[in-house]
């Protein structure tokens, strides 16, 4: 297992070889820097810790105990940190710069992203439900239907699909293909629609 | 860092064409499209008026009009699409529009599309 932090730059289409037209989601993704590891011997698991996006702002800025964590790894503090999952953690040291070069195209990743928010969304977009008919005496347009019985259980049953607040949750898209890979730029092109915003952070984790 | 359109840009560049000829709405173009039949692969040629360019980087389209044995046909083409092999730029035309679609109203002596010659370009 490997992973890299990244940001949703949007979404564009490009041609493959063969002529066809992908649509693709672009993500600028790395160089993070590796702020900590996870060793099996000393928790269990193996991962590393990573930093993305160095920030410029003046370091009374930052809690103090967050500063000293960057400064323990004698790098700047970073906009994210976020722990990923590596195999080979022991591979790498603190302060090691992981970039979109662990990843080749053709390879399928799970994506990891919060998705917009929708605030409070009615049945249809949150679960899709379809509505009654428009016209021919229909007396049903918009609303939800029935909820529930009737004396027995004399109540709605928890976790009943009504409106509510929607979005804004982590949401994890699986087997995204890697259409390619731009290292000067560091973009990754990954075929398909990834969840979140424009600007909001993305974890990309490889098999 | 840079700004997110300009690394949306920066995405598309590889897979934009370089040589495109500059062609405007009004112009009559031939447009070499590679066809695949079978294993084989061959070009074919589809000729008529550009009524309508949309869209930047690799998302671009652009349609082409023509009249064929009295049936208008129109077919959009990705500008940057590996299908589209060539395009050729046959007449200029004079219009005041950005999108055609008038003429599919039009046939015979209305449709026709005033000529810039080479002397009316400014240089």
């Amino acid at each position: 297992m490997k992973g890299i932090l990244g940001r949703k730059v949007g979404m564009t289409q490009v041609f493959t070889e063969d002529g066809k037209a992908v649509a693709v989601t672009v993500i600028e993704a790395g160089p993070c820097t590796v702020v900590q590891k996870r060793t099996p011997e000393k928790d269990g698991y193996s991962a590393l810790q990573l930093g993305f996006m160095e920030k410029n702002k003046h370091e009374s800025k930052f809690p103090k105990p967050l500063l000293g964590h960057f400064k323990k790894a004698g790098i700047k503090p970073t906009r994210w940190l976020k722990e990923v999952k590596f195999d080979n953690a022991e591979e790498y040291a603190v302060g090691d710069k992981i970039t979109v070069e662990i990843f080749k195209p053709g390879e399928k990743v799970d994506i990891t992203g919060t998705s917009k928010g929708r605030g409070f969304a009615g049945y249809h977009k949150r679960h899709g439900f379809g509505g009654g008919r428009r016209s021919h005496g229909s007396d049903f347009h918009e609303g939800p239907g029935s909820i529930g019985a009737c004396a027995d259980p004399g109540r709605v049953h928890k976790g009943k699909r009504m409106a509510g607040r929607y979005g804004n949750e982590t949401v994890t898209v699986k087997n995204l293909e890697i259409v390619d890979v731009i290292p000067e730029k560091n973009l990754l092109l990954v075929k398909g629609a990834v969840p979140g915003h424009k600007g909001g952070l993305v974890i990309v984790k490889g098999k | 860092m840079a700004g997110l359109d300009e690394l949306l840009r920066s995405a598309q560049e590889k897979y934009l064409k370089k040589d495109i000829p500059d062609f405007r709405v009004g112009d009559t173009v031939r447009v070499h499209v590679k066809v695949k039949e079978g294993d084989k692969e061959r070009i074919q040629a589809f000729e008529g008026v550009v009524i309508r360019k949309r869209g930047g980087g690799t998302d671009a389209t652009f349609t082409v009009r023509k009249v064929s044995f009295g049936v208008g046909i129109e077919r959009t083409f990705p500008l940057h699409a590996p299908v589209v092999d060539k395009i050729e730029v046959l007449k200029r035309g004079i219009v005041r529009r950005a999108r055609l679609y008038y003429l599919r109203e039009r046939k015979g002596k209305a449709a026709r599309i005033k000529e810039k010659k080479e002397w009316m370009s400014k240089k």
